[in-house]
């Protein structure tokens, strides 16, 4: 069958190559045989990109971006770890918390805009506060998961131990719960990076996501929304990297089962 | 002992009634699902009885402690630390150049040397309950509750794992209790063999195996003993 | 012990109410309802069907959007999961496109289909064709290796496999990501439509702001939005629950 058949080194850059030239080369070819006045192509978006990186604006939406998704996102972080440590340790708690998180969860961060808009006026703070929101949910759930399927054969080993259980919470659940809890903090940090440039298309004048609409209302430049489209995108795969690198130090990559 | 599961009153355990030397070497024999573990577990601290006590030279067990250590059967390492970090574990009330002192020593005693900086995931099943009872006797306990540690080993290991078990047992001598449905390993390691019927279990009989160390297995008194025991437990012994 | 907990749920929330009554007198120019003028927000909306008529809206849009986009992608992801080769060739394109907000899509969205409804279902397709593709992918890999080779001992064909072994045991996996993308699709399409669309309930929101700043509404509307959320993400653990996919619980 064929997944079993044996793969050469050069064919992990040969085959991405292959479809993204092919990719591009369908791109191209859309916009000359649609005739299409609009819609760019991948070389006008390059000359777009080339463009936005020369007149210095690119950097400073980016450095906007960034500086949101870390003031929201640590925030969120600070407080919904304890949190979920918490309600992950005592399931009573848990349960009478629950029915609001469930309610609250589905609301998506765009909705809250109108009532950010009110308490924070336009700006950086409605899209920090989009951010928290955003990544406060999926860490906490996480949390929760990590700490209540932490094996009992650990909590008891702790407790023969003689630990208290503060200690027995630092030495023992916290570190048996942080591969789950890294999974979240990744998964919330992509999160993150959708809201924040959802919020700027709405709510803020600067930024990515505001770079994206601007591009589009002040005359139609669609080889740079294309261009922030694509940006967007790379940064976030790199993000996402990063972070998975985190996931292989020694002392959580026995939590990661190595698929594939 | 009483246990409550899907709102049935279950009786484990009843009417266990034991008395043991400093230094024993016991084993807790019976069939499957007689209750072996939850006595060790009573035993350990881990569960209160619902009628009766448990009293360690004179004082009532309330709960786990680590003069009392348990070895699991499987997964009792803790995976996010180094062979060092695990057999270290207990010691973080000591100062830092006696505790490494201990680590270093307990390593060599159960032939980890090489591996103080592996984790677990590096390690084969032996290797890791090996730590486990590194880890355990790093504490310096007064009794080892051993429960199944090498059911979960291939029997090669576990013939081998044997051997290593008494060799550590004779040289740091403490009170072990070792759980374990394996006649032949009750059979060679224990000084008493306690032999626990099925469920509701109650002590059948007690067994002392007076063969000295190093024991021979082909020898007729270990034959003879092992018959009994597989007597007791009520098993047929030609296939 | 469980009804002292429900009752500590409730008075929890009731708890919420409470602080959310009392802030209210903080926010600026007194435009944020109390939760009793939220109610009655809730009221005329249902008075003047308009409510029933917006839920219909965004349920249709993600109904669309999804199904198209699980349509597509799962099929396509387990083949990408399947053959290597595939897979790599379109991965790493797969996961740039990955992290660009759907809502970043709109401006493109916008030219090619109009202000309306096939717009938002587009972008709800976005939102969810690459967590569906990657998810199948990932399904596909995490099959033990066991059921592969007892196929191959049996001698099934390629096609046979895939309906035998392959599709049962992935969808587990599969039920769990479609609920997590489901989830998605819902956020997406509120957004969308405070954006794109003129109905719908991200519409109600923006629109009750900016028609005379009803903030009742808007709140309202934000309810309405979670409820419907929780009972979608029921619906689909429910599904999860039967019987003949419990037996690989992938958990939450």
């Amino acid at each position: 069958m064929n997944s079993l058949s044996k793969l050469r080194p050069w064919e992990k850059f040969f085959w991405p190559l292959i479809s993204a030239f092919l990719l591009l080369a369908l791109w191209h070819y859309s916009v000359i045989w649609t005739g299409t006045k609009v819609f760019p192509s991948p070389l006008s978006v390059l000359r777009g990109l080339t463009q936005l990186i020369h007149q210095h604006v690119l950097w400073k939406d980016i450095a906007d971006s960034f500086r949101r998704v870390a003031i929201g996102y640590g925030a969120a972080a600070v407080v919904a770890i304890p949190l979920g440590l918490t309600l992950g340790w005592y399931p009573a708690a848990y349960q009478v918390v629950n029915p609001v998180m469930q309610i609250l969860r589905p609301i998506s961060p765009i909705a809250w805009i109108p009532v950010a808009i009110v308490f924070f006026g336009i700006g950086d703070r409605p899209a920090i506060f989009l951010v928290f929101l955003s990544a406060f949910f999926p860490i906490v759930v996480a949390c929760i998961s990590g700490v209540s399927r932490v094996p009992p054969v650990f909590r008891r080993a702790g407790r023969n131990f003689g630990l208290s259980p503060i200690q027995l919470l630092a030495r023992v659940i916290f570190p048996a719960a942080l591969p789950q809890i890294l999974v979240g903090l990744r998964i919330a940090l992509g999160i993150a990076w959708l809201v924040v440039v959802a919020g700027e298309m709405i709510a803020v004048d600067s930024g990515l996501g505001y770079l994206v609409i601007d591009s589009r209302n002040s005359g139609n430049r669609y080889d740079l929304v294309v261009a922030a489209m694509l940006v967007i995108g790379l940064i976030g795969l790199a993000l996402d990297i990063s972070f998975r690198r985190l996931e292989k130090a020694p002392s959580v990559r026995w939590g990661f089962r190595d698929a594939s | 002992m009483v246990f409550e599961r899907d709102g049935q009153a279950i009786s484990v355990l009843s009417d266990i009634s034991l008395d043991v030397g400093d230094g024993e070497f016991i084993c807790i024999v019976g069939p499957s699902g007689c209750g072996k573990s939850t006595l060790l577990n009573t035993l350990a601290g881990f569960i209160s009885p619902t009628s009766g006590s448990v009293v360690i030279d004179g004082e009532a067990v309330t709960g786990p402690d680590p003069r009392r250590i348990l070895v699991f059967q499987d997964h009792g390492v803790f995976p996010w630390l180094t062979v060092e970090g695990n057999i270290g574990f207990g010691l973080s009330k000591l100062p830092r150049a006696e505790r490494e002192k201990r680590i270093a020593h307990y390593v060599n005693m159960v032939r980890l040397q090489g591996f103080e900086r592996s984790y677990p995931s590096d390690l084969s099943g032996g290797m890791k309950q090996r730590l486990q009872v590194a880890r355990a006797l790093a504490v310096n306990p007064d009794i080892l509750y051993l429960d199944e540690p090498f059911g979960a080993l291939d029997s090669i290991t576990r013939v081998i794992m044997r051997g290593e078990l008494l060799r550590i047992w004779q040289t740091e001598r403490r009170t072990i209790f070792f759980v374990t449905h394996d006649i032949d390993e009750a059979v060679q390691l224990a000084d008493r063999v306690v032999v626990l019927s099925s469920r509701p279990a109650r002590v059948q009989d007690v067994l002392s195996i007076d063969i000295p160390h190093p024991r021979n297995i082909s020898s007729p008194r270990y034959l003879e003993l092992r018959d009994e025991l597989l007597k007791q437990i009520g098993l047929a012994y030609e296939v | 012990m469980k009804l002292l907990i429900r009752l500590c749920s409730l008075l929890f929330i009731a708890l919420l109410v409470l602080v959310w009554q009392l802030t209210i007198g903080h926010a600026p120019g007194h435009l944020l309802p109390g939760p009793w003028a939220v109610v009655l927000g809730i009221v005329d909306l249902l008075r003047h069907g308009l409510l029933l008529k917006y839920v219909v809206a965004s349920l249709f849009r993600v109904t669309w959007g999804f199904t198209l986009a699980a349509l597509l992608a799962i099929p396509l992801g387990l083949i990408l999961g399947w053959y290597r080769r595939g897979e790599m060739a379109f991965n790493p394109i797969a996961e740039i496109f990955r992290p660009i907000s759907p809502l970043a899509w709109i401006p493109l969205a916008i030219l090619w289909f109009g202000i309306g409804d096939l717009s938002a279902i587009f972008l709800i397709f976005v939102g969810c064709f690459f967590p569906l593709l990657l998810t199948a992918a990932s399904a596909v890999h995490n099959i033990p290796a066991v059921y592969i080779n007892a196929a191959r001992n049996f001698g099934l064909s390629t096609p046979d496999f895939f309906a035998r072994v392959l599709l049962p045991a992935v969808m587990p996996q599969l039920i769990v990501g479609m609920r997590i993308t489901l989830g998605v699709a819902w956020l997406v399409v509120v957004a969308a439509e405070m954006i794109a669309v003129n109905s719908g309930l991200g519409f109600l929101i923006v629109d009750a702001r900016n028609a005379g700043n009803r903030y009742d509404l808007v709140v309202a509307g934000m309810l309405i939005i979670g409820i419907i959320g929780l009972l979608l993400d029921l619906g689909m653990r429910s599904i999860e629950r039967v019987k003949s996919f419990r037996w690989s619980y992938s958990g939450d």
